[in-house]
């Protein structure tokens, strides 16, 4: 504890750096996956690809992705960009999926009416889709956000500033104390991280917290 | 026959006269495997300002026929016009925000309020939000709702009211057309005969032009001004009004869809003003109890216990009221009412077979 809070200052400025790293990869995957998705329904072929493209990239150790990515994209090791692309790429393999997962969930029934009523299609994907498939998209997103935040440690391997740092500082100086600060901040993260999306999610679905109709029809006298 | 506007005739939102359209379908056909049609050369005139029901079996092309007229189905060969316009010319989404649509089970957007389910096609339509919200406060009146339901969500009403919020939705935009998909299918029988009468009390102030689906043949004859019975192999058997179809089907497919029962459906056609009304037993035997306000309560023999009466024959109603209410009495005697409820005395079942004589033999011109 005494450690704990002696170091404080660094603690945070990891843990704030920590998020970053889990929190950018996890906006970007939903801004690339969902266009994705979208096509995919329309096409088996792609779908396909998509999903097994993306299993092969999950399979890609994350160690060996950061340490390749750099020669790739041109940037220095201990750049950020490496850990957020590189994060980035492993949330799309796996949100793509959950979000086709997501937007079959619509009710065709749904989607039939809208077309009837004169939605344009890219209006009704907005408007009607999107919005419906939220609950499922938002299974997926909580998922991807805990597997973020513990892969954001590796990078400390690398030197890239998280709370990682703590994992091989303290094996290097044999300080289990430092070890324990690092794991319990990982997890407050991840606790705090599924908290955000949890509320974001009663947020943008309010129609899900109503108190349904009595299941008999009430006939009037 | 076509009643002014009534209850929309305020709103500035009407693009089009009230009457209906006349739609056609001239040599349409849809075909979805080579071989077999879903829909076999069909030409037909629906006419404007009424209820047009297409009735059948199930994959007989009835829905289907009904989807190309807004296009959520493009015909495989042929025309289908709109006061004499194809509506294969230009945009789709702008063709069927000028058609109302409901669907089997409501088809409401779930993650909208009752409101905004109301005004989706005005605001599509670029009408400013103020003034939507009035169109479906207004709506919701006119279909029987409170407003105070605009803020709750669909899950949040019955299957009734679901279904009378996508009506209300679909008139939101008045429009000339009203497609309507086995609207009533999904709530249970006493509610589909409220939402069923409640569609013609509203036809009778709007008088659209509404292209109805059902695979009920009661429900067809019921609402149909014409009835299209569709056969398998999506070809329309017979085209004609409900009464035609039940007393002289044109084939026999049309004969063994309309039913056993048709002769007694048929008898919904024929008024039962002729039957004699008698007074109300008393004393011994069975006798009517009445309540409070007049009405039958049920009925008494001897003395005993009261049982629950059968069906009402509401004066005005048709032979088929008349003879249900004999049929279906504990004493064999049909209760009449007045339009308030109350009793207006008792029918007997001879008396109505007399009357269904007499107005068969009217029919034919007879003595």
């Amino acid at each position: 504890m005494t450690w704990l809070f002696g170091n404080l200052p660094q603690v945070l400025s990891l843990a704030g750096s920590h998020l970053v790293q889990a929190v950018i990869p996890l906006v970007l995957a939903v801004v690339i996956s969902v266009p994705l998705a979208q096509i995919a329904r329309h096409n088996k072929t792609l779908a396909a690809t998509f999903l097994s493209v993306g299993s092969v990239l999950y399979t890609v150790p994350s160690l060996a992705l950061f340490v390749i990515l750099p020669v790739v994209l041109g940037t220095r090791i201990l750049d950020f960009t490496n850990v957020i692309v590189a994060l980035t790429i492993y949330a799309v393999a796996l949100l793509v999926r959950s979000t086709l997962d997501a937007l079959n969930s619509v009710d065709d029934g749904i989607r039939q009416a809208a077309v009837a009523m004169g939605f344009r299609p890219l209006h009704r994907f907005l408007a009607v889709d999107l919005p419906l498939s939220l609950p499922v998209l938002f299974a997926g997103l909580r998922v991807i956000s805990v597997s973020n935040i513990s892969l954001v440690t590796v990078g400390a391997l690398l030197g890239i500033p998280s709370l990682g740092f703590f994992f091989t500082d303290g094996l290097q100086r044999n300080f289990p104390t430092e070890i324990i600060v690092g794991i319990v901040g990982t997890l407050i993260l991840a606790v705090l991280m599924d908290g955000v999306l949890v509320l974001l999610q009663r947020l943008l679905t309010p129609w899900l917290r109503t108190p349904r109709a009595p299941a008999a029809e009430v006939v009037r006298a | 026959m076509v009643v002014p506007h009534a209850a929309t005739a305020s709103t500035p939102l009407a693009t089009t006269p009230a009457a209906g359209s006349v739609i056609e379908f001239r040599n349409v056909t849809k075909t979805y495997q080579p071989g077999r049609p879903a829909v076999d050369n069909l030409t037909l005139t629906i006419d404007g300002g009424a209820i047009t029901v297409f009735v059948g079996p199930s994959g007989c092309g009835k829905t289907t026929s009904l989807r190309m007229i807004n296009r959520m189905v493009e015909p495989s060969a042929g025309t289908i016009t709109v006061d004499g316009r194809d509506v294969s010319t230009g945009p789709a989404p702008a063709l069927r925000r000028s058609m109302g649509y409901v669907m089997q089970s409501a088809g409401l957007l779930p993650h909208r309020t009752v409101t905004d389910n109301v005004t989706t096609v005005l605001r599509l339509n670029r009408v400013p939000r103020a003034q939507a919200r009035r169109r479906a406060a207004e709506l919701l009146d006119t279909v029987g709702l409170s407003s105070e339901l605009g803020r709750r969500y669909p899950n949040q009403l019955s299957g009734g009211q679901q279904q009378r919020v996508g009506v209300a939705r679909a008139l939101a935009a008045d429009p000339p057309v009203l497609l309507m998909d086995e609207p009533f299918s999904a709530v249970d029988p006493v509610v589909r005969a409220e939402l069923q009468q409640e569609l013609l009390r509203l036809q009778r102030d709007l008088a659209k032009t509404i292209v109805f689906v059902t695979h009920d043949i009661d429900e067809a004859t019921l609402l149909g001004d014409k009835v299209a019975v569709f056969a398998t192999g999506g070809r329309v058997a017979q085209y004609a009004a409900p009464e035609e179809i039940l007393r002289a089907p044109a084939d026999d497919f049309v004969a063994g869809f309309v039913g056993r029962d048709r002769g007694f459906r048929h008898l919904s056609f024929s008024p039962g003003t002729d039957v004699p009304l008698h007074p109300v037993p008393h004393g011994a035997g069975w006798e009517l109890v009445l309540d409070d306000d007049g009405g039958p309560a049920g009925w008494r023999r001897d003395g005993a216990a009261v049982v629950p009466g059968g069906s009402l024959f509401r004066l005005g109603d048709s032979l088929r009221r008349a003879l249900d209410a004999a049929l279906s009495s504990p004493s064999g005697l049909g209760v009449a009412v007045d339009d308030d409820g109350r009793v207006a005395g008792v029918v007997k079942g001879t008396e109505v077979l007399a009357a269904i004589d007499a107005a068969r033999r009217a029919r034919e011109g007879g003595p």
